[in-house]
């Protein structure tokens, strides 16, 4: 396999689209006060709830069509299982989801279903999420047969499309997973994930466990199918430079909240939140004379358990700025600047990179 | 920890009652007339109906049941008027059909047989097993680990009874090494209780120790790519180290698991071993006591069994949660 | 294959050896579908104080050169050959038990995945103190006392108690810590880390890596890193030896390695990255194709049928292995390039994308 990607008579990828007043009906999705909390129970013979691990704990959000919204945090702070809400792969517990003008917050699975085609996962692992036994065939057209989503010229024609344009060959059709390379069998994910003309894709650390050459070749496919067919991404991960560089927004998130969003430009070369600043300044930058000058936030400690999180700003035990103020008043996520929101008591620009 | 007891406790109590249920459930789900059987067939009807009255099989089931359990927790009188009272003590389980004896004086009798061929084998089973799935796992594809396979294969293969029967052919009757095997008590003479055992257990135990050994080989191939055996060999660990003590942790674990759903197992088993060998322990006591629709024994029976079933499984739970810290604190 | 044997080592072969030298090591595996080459004549050397980091795709051979030092992949079906010199010791010749002896004390190792690394079953000062006592004849209680400071050396809060956790109470980076101690219990004066911040948050990588310094200034020990993040390279090594299909490829010291890389694999691993000190690009440029099979690696240089300057060098590259020379002094790459043109190409056309 030697191809890259480029579906012929495509230009640039999707420009960000400039931030102006959006009309509801530029609006794909739109998050209020989502939370998704898992219970924890204890209990001889009742099990009583005990607790409860917040993971998302109340996060407001929306997303224009054609859009990619980049979420980025430390393991642990939400955001996939956010992505799974949002997708309906998990129940909310409260707040609401409006997808295409439509309330989906409470929609029952089998209300979801015909939505399904509309919002599609695509996930870390490349190994763990195609099933070894059915040949790429059966695993592209999968969505079509559970959807029953008509094909002008057939499955087959339409699985074939779909290789072809996640740059792979057509006759790759009757293999099986094993025989593809970790950056292969991405591209088989992402075609079983295109085959339902999805509007809205979550990519859930799509390239994470890809090495470095082929994390580029996915990711300029991503952005390739992406112009072509209009699609809305969700693309969740820990690296900040390859959120960078997909992304048109960037949220930032820590113990199931957001806690600083802003237009990629704005939020890498102005951040405000004391903790985007540590999560960038932490990233190692492939160059030794300016690694060594560098201005370095170190900080201490573990994140806290999302079971117990900090009153106040729940980033105040790690914060080098925290004050009393911050160990008792939650900050709320204001705008500070259009399309710049920040929650912090004590927000700084900094540059650091 | 404690927590964690209690609930299992609890948990047992469950079942046992739900044991006792279904098992009480024969008595009147069996097409029989229990007071008929007890009185003989050639009683007159007004024997019989004494009878109903003094086994209180007149009254409705579950006050049936309320007497039954009663009698296990506080034992229970029978009388068919005053001055007839029969008391039966704790825990009384009734009276057989057959013999009029308590049923918990026969379980008792028989109770040392059995148990005695289950432990015996379920150590000799569990050692033999380990030891051959660790080694065959080490010298893999070798003839040693070959060979143990294909033993092994044939013993997850034979029945007990035909194990049993042979051992008997050729090592009791053709070359007699130990003739005339019958049992004898271990508070008489525990080393002619061993020896008689011994063939009953190699009987019973060749089954598992097969299943053990192919179990423990395939844990210990696995274990042995684990990471943390790496990291143990990294260390400087001597190799007899990373095996006997890195990586023989991780394979008991399972082992542990299924060792207390294989005590059940060992149940049946015995049951085919002590008809093979001509013992009467609680299997033979349970066949006769079926042939003969004596339902009190079959029950009591079920009821025993059950319990030490659920006991051995409450053992197997807590020492799972001594090897794997991960369950203890969960 | 064709093994041209003559002089790819241009410091004096036999004067002076390195602290850690490691010459033409190559390292096959037997398996079913073939012989996998997985480390094909690889040689560096480390000194103590220094950090060499290796970097390299899955499959460069990165990890099985680290482990072929370490003596763990002894056994049927591997074929191990070449010299491995740990301070006058040679290690490939070295009998199990001399090796065994040699590993934990003098040479230690930290693996990616701090949770499958630990013994989930045994608390974490168990398995630092075993560490210890196995090269080390003390008591038991010694050995836990040693613990105690090992992990308050590395920074885990109040060790007294934390000393009889489990590895799954311990979160990612406080597991990595554990390793660290473990690795550093006697004192070695070579560590092996291989990825050892791969599974971590950028954050507690930042963390690890401080660590990590802090300690070599400490104990002046030689570091070999191993790692397939070229950030973590300029951040953490002084000498970089690039890999690929289990050669090395270009070698030379990190800033030279950054500021004037020779090699068309090192210009596509940094072309592919995104990066965060450089202006957001339109569109990536990834290495195109992906890594070659071990077993069958391309004739000449195994990297010609995915580099884009094939046809200059052509036909030598696809007929001659090329080796590692010297360009500038300590610099060395494996490529049949002029040295003039490839300084031109990255001057002219791969510099200025970066």
């Amino acid at each position: 396999m030697t191809t890259n990607a480029t579906p012929a008579g495509k230009t640039t990828p999707a420009e960000a689209p400039k931030p102006s007043p959006a009309t509801s009906e530029d609006l794909l999705l739109e998050v209020t006060d989502l939370k998704k909390h898992f219970p924890v129970t204890q209990g001889i013979v009742y099990q009583r709830k005990v607790g409860a691990v917040r993971a998302v704990d109340g996060i407001t959000f929306s997303l224009r069509r054609g859009e990619t919204l980049g979420v980025v945090g430390e393991s642990g702070c939400g955001k996939s299982t956010m992505g799974r809400v949002v997708s309906r792969l998990l129940d909310p517990t409260s707040g609401t989801i409006r997808f295409d003008g439509r309330d989906i917050t409470k929609l029952s699975q089998r209300a979801m279903r015909p939505l399904r085609k509309d919002i599609q996962m695509i996930f870390q692992d490349p190994f763990s999420s195609l099933n070894p036994r059915k040949n790429v065939g059966a695993i592209v057209s999968a969505p079509l047969h559970l959807q029953d989503i008509a094909t002008e010229h057939g499955t087959k024609r339409r699985v074939q499309e779909l290789l072809e344009l996640v740059g792979l060959s057509p006759e790759h059709y009757n293999r099986y997973p094993h025989e593809f390379s970790g950056g292969q069998r991405q591209r088989i994910g992402i075609a079983r994930a295109l085959a339902s003309r999805p509007k809205l894709i979550v990519a859930d650390e799509p390239v994470s466990a890809l090495d470095v050459s082929i994390q580029a070749q996915v990711i300029n496919l991503l952005e390739d199918v992406q112009a072509e067919l209009g699609l809305t991404y969700i693309f969740i991960a820990h690296d900040l430079s390859v959120v960078r560089h997909i992304s048109d927004r960037v949220a930032v998130m820590y113990l199931g909240r957001i806690v600083e969003v802003a237009d990629q430009v704005r939020l890498y070369e102005q951040p405000m939140h004391p903790y985007t600043h540590a999560l960038l300044s932490a990233v190692p930058v492939p160059d030794p004379v300016k690694e060594g000058k560098r201005e370095r936030i170190l900080l201490y400690g573990d994140v806290p358990s999302p079971l117990n999180p900090p009153s106040g700003c729940r980033f105040h035990t790690r914060c080098w700025k925290a004050k009393e103020m911050c160990k008792t008043v939650e900050p709320p996520l204001l705008t500070i600047q259009p399309g710049h929101q920040v929650a912090c008591h004590f927000p700084e620009e900094r540059t650091l990179i | 920890m404690v927590r964690f007891i209690i609930r299992r406790l609890l948990g047992s109590l469950g079942v046992l009652i739900a044991a006792s249920i279904v098992a009480f459930g024969i008595f009147f789900l069996i097409p029989s007339n229990p007071a008929v059987l007890y009185s003989g067939r050639t009683s007159s009807p007004a024997t019989i109906q004494a009878t109903k009255v003094r086994l209180g099989l007149n009254d409705p089931a579950y006050e049936q049941y309320y007497h039954y359990m009663k009698g296990i927790v506080v034992g229970r009188d029978f009388s068919s008027g005053p001055g007839d009272v029969n008391h039966c003590p704790v825990p009384c389980l009734g009276y057989s059909f057959k013999s009029n004896e308590p049923v918990t004086s026969i379980l008792w009798s028989r109770l040392p047989v059995t148990f005695s061929i289950i432990i015996g084998a379920a150590v000799l089973w569990l050692v033999s097993g380990v030891a051959i799935g660790v080694l065959s796992a080490l010298k893999r594809g070798s003839v040693i680990d070959r060979g143990a396979m294909i033993v092994a294969l044939a013993g997850v293969s034979l029945p007990v009874f035909f194990t049993a029967l042979i051992l008997l052919k050729l090592v009791s009757y053709d070359w007699k090494i130990l003739p005339n095997v019958h049992y004898v008590n271990f508070a008489d003479d525990p080393l002619n209780w061993a020896r008689n055992l011994i063939l009953p257990w190699i009987a019973l135990a060749f089954l598992f120790s097969a299943l053990y050994a192919r179990l423990t080989r395939a844990t210990t191939l696995e274990t042995l790519g684990e990471d943390y055996i790496r990291t143990a060999r990294a260390k400087g660990l001597p190799e007899r180290t990373v095996i006997g003590k890195h990586t023989l942790r991780a394979v008991l674990t399972p082992i542990v698991t299924i060792f207390g759903l294989d005590l059940a197992q060992g149940f049946t088993g015995a049951i085919l071993t002590e008809k093979a060998f001509g013992f009467v322990g609680l299997g033979q006591t349970a066949v006769s006591a079926v042939d003969q629709s004596d339902l009190p024994v079959v029950i009591g029976v079920v009821l025993l069994s059950t319990f030490i079933v659920v006991i051995a499984n409450l053992i197997v739970d807590l020492l799972y949660g001594v090897i794997d810290p991960r369950v203890r604190l969960a | 294959m064709s093994l041209t044997k003559d002089g790819p080592t241009p410091p004096p072969a036999t004067a002076r050896r390195g602290f850690l030298d490691v010459r033409d090591l190559v390292v096959h595996f037997f398996t079913d579908d073939g012989v996998v080459n997985a480390v094909d004549g690889l040689s560096f050397s480390v000194e103590p104080g220094r950090t060499l980091g290796i970097v390299g795709e899955s499959g460069s051979g990165k990890s099985v050169t680290s482990l072929s030092i370490m003596g763990l992949n002894r056994g049927r079906g591997t074929k191990i050959s070449g010299e491995i010199w740990l301070e006058g010791q040679e290690l490939i010749s070295a009998s199990t038990e001399e090796i065994r002896a040699l590993r934990g004390s003098k040479m230690a190792m930290i693996f990616q995945d701090p949770l499958s690394a630990m013994h989930p079953f045994f608390s974490i000062g168990a398995q630092i103190s075993e560490a210890y006592r196995v090269h080390n004849d003390v008591s038991k209680k010694a050995a836990r006392v040693r613990t105690i400071e090992l992990l308050d050396r590395v920074g885990i809060p109040s060790p007294n108690t934390r000393v009889d956790d489990y590895p799954h109470q311990f979160s990612g980076g406080m597991r990595q810590r554990a390793m660290i101690a473990m690795a550093l219990s006697c004192d070695p004066r070579l560590l092996i880390a291989d990825e050892p911040t791969t599974a971590l948050d950028v954050t507690v990588q930042a963390q690890i890596l401080d660590l990590l310094r802090d300690l070599q200034k400490e104990f002046n020990s030689a570091i070999v890193l191993i790692t397939h993040d070229l950030g973590v390279i300029a951040e953490a090594t002084d000498e970089v030896l690039v890999m690929y299909a289990g050669r090395g490829v270009e070698y030379g010291p990190v800033k030279e390695l950054f500021a004037a890389p020779e090699h068309p694999y090192t210009w596509g691993l940094l072309q592919s990255m995104t990066r965060l000190d450089r202006k957001d690009q339109d569109r990536l440029r990834p290495v195109l194709g992906s890594p070659p099979s071990l077993i069958h690696v391309p004739s000449g240089c195994p990297f010609h049928p995915r580099c884009p300057y094939d046809a200059q060098a052509a036909p030598a590259s696809r007929e001659i292995r090329p080796n590692l020379i010297e360009t500038t002094p300590g610099h060395q790459v494996a490529c049949h390039l002029e040295p003039a043109e490839r300084q031109r190409i990255f001057r002219e056309e791969v510099s200025p994308g970066l």
